[in-house]
């Protein structure tokens, strides 16, 4: 042991009050996110997918922007390279989630395994924002990342119904700025996660990363090197928050 | 090794693969952190990432989403300052990305 771990708290908090606070933290979340659920059916009846395949496909892959995503490389024949390619693709897109539960891992550490392996079937984008508001706030209760991420995944999931059963009414989602819908709620994070001046250089590293590597590689890798080395900034500046 | 052609399988394995690349994301980064000791350097890393990840989010797709959703991100931050909800500040986002696209921004 090199480092003496402090007191052990209380350590595997998981209860039914927490639960609820996920459900009510996650629920001011749920009109963007079922305009994008919408969205997406709208999107998938379009591409030809039938009700089952799309119900299916926001029910076990459960990630948004990927599901968008491959619907612009979605094809009505498919061969195992195909396969694979879209593969590769959703990993690139939902690379950011390897960041930000690498974020929240030690919160997660003194669970079981099997308990951390179930829950992270039900992370997304809005979860995590959730959880690491709740975490930097001081709370430990895992109930609330399961409580936001049952809630959103069943109205995800109902959501997705009626976009593809009225599917032709909605055209073009951009219209309504359904494509702002997460960025917003991305960008009204950074107010809560301010911790003054400190933390202001492995950001602006983060952003100006971000900004050239979008520039220079198209998809979603800016995410994953813009913000890496805005932790690598943050790991190497002695008195980052 | 030759497979069979997946047919009328097809799109019911390409969702299956996209679930698991999915479900291989969200959990590779927690697995890989348990094999990382938390030094300090690792703590500050580990706390600068998430302001990181929302910075590096949002900025590039200010630049790609254009101006109208530059100012609509803008309002919603201005939005949290004044008041701590989520919801307003969505709302305050969408009015003003809408009113933005409509004057052709």
């Amino acid at each position: 042991m090199t480092m003496p771990e402090p007191k052990p708290q209380a350590k595997t908090l998981i209860t039914s009050a927490g639960m609820l606070l996920g459900v009510r933290r996650v629920s001011v979340l749920m009109p963007g996110i079922v305009v994008f659920a919408v969205a997406f059916g709208a999107a998938a009846s379009a591409k030809g997918l039938s009700l089952f395949e799309t119900v299916l496909m926001s029910a076990i892959v459960y990630a948004g922007v990927a599901q968008l995503v491959a619907m612009e490389l979605w094809r009505p024949e498919w061969t195992w390279g195909a396969i694979a390619g879209l593969a590769v693709v959703t990993a690139t897109v939902n690379a950011r989630m390897v960041l930000q539960g690498a974020s929240l891992q030690p919160w997660f550490a003194p669970y079981p395994k099997w308990l951390n392996a179930l829950h992270l079937f039900f992370f997304t984008d809005a979860n995590w924002l959730i959880g690491t508001r709740y975490h930097s706030e001081g709370g430990r209760d895992l109930g609330v990342l399961v409580g936001a991420g049952l809630a959103l995944w069943l109205v995800w999931i109902a959501a997705t119904i009626p976009g593809h059963v009225l599917g032709a009414l909605i055209s073009d989602p951009r219209a309504y700025g359904i494509d702002l819908v997460m960025p917003i709620f991305f960008a009204a994070m950074i107010v809560p996660l301010w911790r003054g001046r400190r933390a202001l250089l492995p950001w602006a590293v983060a952003g100006a990363v971000a900004l050239v590597t979008a520039k220079l590689v198209d998809g979603y890798a800016f995410i994953i090197v813009g913000s890496l080395s805005g932790a690598l900034v943050g790991a190497f500046s002695d008195d980052a928050a | 090794m030759t497979l069979p052609d997946p047919g009328a399988w097809g799109a019911i394995i390409a969702i299956g693969a996209m679930a698991l690349a999915t479900y291989l994301c969200r959990i590779s980064g927690v697995a890989m952190m348990g094999f990382i000791p938390l030094t300090p350097r690792v703590r500050r890393g580990l706390a600068a990432l998430p302001g990181s990840i929302v910075v590096a989010t949002v900025v590039p797709l200010i630049e790609r989403l254009g101006m109208a959703a530059g100012l609509a991100l803008l309002a919603a931050v201005g939005s949290m300052v004044l008041r701590r909800s989520e919801l307003l500040a969505l709302i305050v986002g969408m009015t003003v990305v809408s009113v933005a696209r409509a004057f052709g921004l």
